[in-house]
């Protein structure tokens, strides 16, 4: 039986959170601090590429549309083209900057993929208010790791990329298959 | 003239001294505000999760089953915003505590 896309969106919410609160701590304790224990500094890159292994058995399932099908590929390949470098980053392999520029990469490209693939307006229903939303996040949020791989170490990018995965939850969870946009005010939707 | 009997006129100076201080007792530490931060990373996110079920318990199959699948059961959105913020609490907040207490002590500017 295959899941709801709801509820996949909603593992990916609970994921993305994840994500946030290991990049939040990570930027108030410190990068030294945060790599002192292997483990944890492989956690960050170990899911997100857990996570892109995942996204391609998702992908196989979203077959709706040929447009979703490439959008889920689009998203499944950015992530772990993301973790990938990360990965290599923690284990000290690649030591520039300017591979921050990947993360950036597959954040803009992602939120393309958002826009691109829905068909229907703003307010057509929540589950389009939201590819909207997260869509445009995601397009304006790469700037962080593009500061990050212009102007490094600075605190505002690090905090800026870990509220995006934060705020990425919260719309995540937010998703519904079927509902209008704001709940009970009814706007929007079917 | 009838003599108070407040507690204080009893009490003997040559025999009521302080309250000696023992010298060995550990003293509570405050911790630094980003060790805070990190401790209360966890717990805010779990408190989020129970507010959203109490506001919305119908996103908790447990409390409204009419209706419900297999996946229903398996992805609860507020019990998976819990179960987040507990595996950040127990399993990876204690030990970025005493990594960054470690770190504060070798090098107290930081």
């Amino acid at each position: 039986m295959i899941p709801t896309a709801e509820s996949a969106h909603w593992l990916a919410a609970a994921t993305a959170l994840l994500l946030g609160l290991l990049l939040l701590s990570e930027t108030i304790v410190g990068v030294e601090v945060f790599r002192r224990r292997p483990w944890r500094a492989y956690l960050f890159p170990g899911v997100v590429i857990v996570a892109s292994v995942l996204l391609w058995v998702v992908t196989i399932f979203s077959t709706f549309s040929t447009l979703h099908l490439l959008a889920h590929a689009v998203w499944a390949q950015a992530a772990l083209l993301a973790g990938a470098v990360q990965l290599a980053v923690v284990r000290g392999r690649i030591t520039s900057p300017l591979w921050s520029l990947v993360p950036a990469f597959a954040l803009l490209v992602s939120g393309a993929a958002f826009l691109v693939h829905e068909p229907n307006d703003w307010l057509f229903s929540r589950s389009a208010f939201l590819h909207h939303a997260i869509g445009w996040m995601l397009v304006v949020v790469a700037v962080f790791p593009l500061g990050e791989a212009l102007r490094p170490q600075r605190v505002l990018w690090r905090a800026g990329f870990a509220l995006t995965f934060l705020l990425l939850a919260v719309l995540l969870f937010a998703d519904r298959d079927a509902a209008p946009i704001f709940g009970r005010y009814g706007i929007g939707g079917p | 003239m009838r003599q108070s009997f407040r507690p204080e006129v009893w009490v003997n100076s040559d025999v009521a001294t302080g309250i000696p201080r023992d010298e060995g007792r550990p003293v509570a530490q405050r911790r630094s505000p980003r060790a805070l931060a990190v401790q209360l990373l966890g717990p805010l996110t779990v408190i989020g999760g129970i507010v959203w079920a109490v506001a919305q318990p119908y996103r908790v199959a447990f409390l409204d089953r009419a209706d419900r699948d297999v996946y229903d059961y398996l992805v609860q959105p507020p019990l998976l915003v819990v179960a987040v913020g507990m595996l950040f609490a127990f399993a990876i907040a204690p030990g970025l505590v005493e990594d960054l207490e470690l770190s504060e002590a070798d090098d107290p500017d930081s």
